[in-house]
């Protein structure tokens, strides 16, 4: 009889090891911001201008995002053509593409002197300008149309077949397939979709840091940096994270009750065969969508290759010594993130499914920011700073990967446990037992793929690091970021390129160690 | 000498009770229509569920409070009785280690097991290079090896065809002549009860009937059975 297994009466100790170090440090973090900071009324006018602006941006990106998406996710639901397996592959990437890398690619298209601009100089046009608002929004929409489409593209084809045809032997035209099919669908999808990207763009640094500053395109995460570097005022920065943390974590509180779906869900594949969608206008339309997302994706990134190979011979040596770095870090973030994930995701599966979304919530309503600056707070009088700066860095790292690892982990585990837990039981399999000879090896996908995701995003993360790392300790992604700042441009290239490799070849190492030999 | 002792067994709005007493090498073939709860009857003498009333004992000994693996039971269940990316040995060896450090003399009983069972030189192949057969015997080939008193059926072989799953049967039926342990199986074919349970316990409304003898219950068939059996 399924579930009728004995609960389990005591929690795990190895899962509650891992909520205590999780809850540690961001709890922790968390309590140390708020008691440092010094009264919500000293909030200073642009304290407030910074509220607004990133409210203002998040919710430009999360519209245009998801409107965007649509046409193009509708395209590629209804088309089968050569390349769609590698545009929806595409799709996923921005997941794994560290932020410096895209910005740069954007500043190269749609920047000064980029491609638009020069374009536009043939007709004696003035250039474009991409810092300020209208940046930062692009760059938001060049992370999030991907997702959106994914997200939309899973409600499309969450439309069983049967209801297509019943469609087309009822005669439906496009306008009654929309309304009575396709309209219903996005009604429950789009919601759910905008609110994710609001929330990630709520909470995103390195885009402000790049394309935003100054006194009308501040967001509240850059004002707590900017507290921090510029002016070293601590207590300033405490209460700016804690600005942050309400305004992220009232809106995550109310956002997640809607259960948003998440984005790395399989089965993209299919197309479903449509009889109501195949005149000139509707096919035009469609071929239209999917080329100029296909462009605005890939031609960022394309510049990216083609202006950083010259430059990857002549690179300062202190920029390998970064990426050393920066692999390091992320290889202990791997290591932590599966150390805290797969005890989680044992506890969660014996019956504590809440803690999942808990702990989902709690890493939007604590940004990477917030944490640092309570870290920076907790250890500054303790240790230099900039000789914690890696360690911190992995460690804020991994907490993050926590809730992408969970996902992917708690379904795979569960029917791990569904299939083979009592035979386990029945053979006494316990403790190290158990997860030597039975989650290591039927988790060996997942693993790979938490693994990979988890130090790819470790590996492009600029966002804690700026607060502790000294000049000559970062990471790569800061050193990129201290070339751009010193317009050293074709060093910047050539280093974004250098990201961009690792970034995509410790995903795609660790994904691809997780399925090669993998038994069924 | 199982006994189940004012045992009731709660489910959801449902529930099961028993009171019998099942003798030391005896062969019991468990019938009833589905959902009764025959399998729920094996789940909770294998302990994977608590009862909510009675006790169950094994030689006088109450079971409660012991885990599934600490009980005097090998459970073969309807699937998933091998762990797909182990191979057969160590399949097997789990048997005698759950955590397979195996010393040399017991690699020996593995393979002495895979060849009681007729898999002599097999044992280094993975669950997906045996036949629906061979990855049957490797079950039992553990389950020999553990040597419990108890061995449990949870409508065995499933996956075999009927004139396989009776060769299966039969075989099980040795190795518990061999080791002197008790059978208990639950089946949906009257047919795999006849051939090797003496004994019959029918689940029906909520009841868990005392054995009786195969023959008679099938020669006079109680009205529940009748109507499970629709003759």
């Amino acid at each position: 009889m399924a579930g009728s297994r004995r609960p389990i009466r005591r929690p795990p100790v190895p899962g509650l090891l891992a909520l205590a170090l999780v809850l540690l440090v961001t709890l922790g973090a968390l309590a140390a911001v708020a008691l440092r900071a010094e009264g919500i009324g000293s909030l200073s006018r642009s304290d407030w201008l910074a509220v607004r602006f990133t409210l203002l941006q998040a919710t430009l990106s999360a519209v245009l995002s998801v409107a965007l998406a649509i046409p193009v996710a509708r395209a590629l639901a209804r088309r089968r053509f050569a390349g769609r397996r590698a545009l929806v592959t595409l799709l996923g990437a921005p997941f794994v593409l560290p932020v410096i890398v895209a910005v740069l690619g954007l500043i190269s298209v749609f920047g000064q002197n980029g491609l638009v601009s020069r374009a536009l100089g043939l007709f004696g046009l003035p250039p474009l300008s991409i810092y300020g608002l209208h940046g930062v929004v692009l760059a938001h929409v060049f992370f999030n149309l991907p997702l959106a489409t994914r997200l939309i593209l899973q409600g499309w084809l969450a439309i069983p077949a049967e209801r297509f045809r019943l469609a087309a032997s009822l005669g439906f035209g496009p306008g009654d397939v929309a309304r009575i099919l396709e309209r219903p669908m996005l009604r429950q999808v789009v919601p759910g979709a905008f609110l994710v990207i609001f929330l990630l763009c709520l909470t995103s640094f390195a885009v402000a840091l790049t394309l935003g500053g100054g006194p009308r395109a501040t967001t509240v995460e850059l004002a707590i940096y900017q507290a921090f570097r510029f002016d070293f005022d601590l207590s300033r920065a405490a209460l700016l994270a804690l600005v942050q943390v309400l305004v992220a974590g009232s809106i995550a509180l109310v956002a997640l009750r809607l259960t948003p779906p998440d984005g790395i869900g399989a089965g993209l594949d299919r197309v479903v065969t449509r009889w109501d969608s195949t005149g000139p206008w509707s096919i035009a339309l469609d071929a239209a969508a999917i080329a100029l997302a296909g462009a605005f994706l890939l031609v960022p990134l394309a510049m990216i290759v083609l202006k950083g190979v010259a430059g990857l011979g002549s690179l300062p040596a202190s920029v390998f010594l970064a990426a050393g770095r920066s692999l390091a870090v992320a290889l202990a973030s791997m290591a932590l993130t599966l150390a805290l994930a797969l005890p989680l995701a044992a506890w969660v599966v014996r019956g504590r499914a809440r803690l999942v979304d808990a702990l989902g919530t709690m890493s939007i309503a604590l940004s990477p920011l917030v944490i640092g600056t309570g870290l920076f707070i907790l250890l500054f009088p303790l240790v230099d700073p900039a000789r914690v700066a890696l360690p911190v860095t992995a460690l804020v790292n991994a907490v993050m990967s926590l809730p992408f690892a969970l996902r992917a982990l708690v379904p795979a585990l569960g029917a791990v446990e569904a299939a083979f837990g009592p035979l386990a039981d029945g053979l006494g399999m316990n403790g190290f037992a158990r997860l030597r000879l039975l989650w290591l090896p039927r988790l060996r996908r997942p693993l790979g793929f938490v693994a990979g995701l988890s130090a790819a995003l470790s590996v492009g993360d600029l966002g804690v690091v700026t607060l502790f790392a000294s000049p000559e300790g970062g990471t790569l992604p800061l050193a990129l970021y201290r070339l751009m700042g010193a317009y050293r441009m074709d060093d910047a290239a050539a280093a974004a390129l250098l990201l961009l490799i690792c970034s995509l070849a410790v995903f795609w190492v660790f994904d691809r160690g997780g399925r090669v030999d993998a038994d069924s | 000498m199982l006994t189940l002792e004012g045992l009731r067994l709660c489910w959801e709005g449902w529930s099961l009770s028993a009171e019998m007493t099942i003798g030391e090498g005896a062969r019991v073939g468990i019938l009833g229509p589905s959902g009764a709860g025959k399998s729920t009857l094996l789940s909770a003498i294998a302990g994977y569920l608590d009862p909510c009333e009675g006790r169950i004992l094994w030689k006088g000994q109450d079971l409660a409070g012991l885990a599934p693996a600490e009980r005097p039971v090998s459970m073969i269940f309807q699937d998933n009785n091998l762990f797909p990316h182990l191979t057969a040995a160590e399949n097997v060896g789990l048997g005698l280690r759950p955590d397979l450090r195996l010393s040399r003399d017991q690699k020996a009983a593995v393979e002495g097991a895979l060849e009681r069972v007729g898999l002599a030189g097999l044992g280094g192949r993975k669950p997906g290079q045996l036949s629906g057969g061979q990855a049957a015997r490797v079950t039992l080939a553990r389950t020999l090896l553990r040597r419990k008193p108890l061995i449990l059926l949870d409508e065995p072989f499933g996956a075999l065809g009927p004139a396989l799953r009776r060769e299966m049967l039969s075989l099980v039926d040795e190795l518990a002549e061999d080791t002197g342990a008790t059978l208990l199986m639950v089946s949906h074919e009257p047919n795999d009860a006849r051939a090797i349970a003496r004994e019959v316990v029918l689940v029906a409304d909520g009841l868990a009937h005392p054995p009786a003898p195969t023959e008679a219950i099938f020669a006079n068939p109680p009205a529940a059975l009748k109507d499970y059996l629709g003759t």
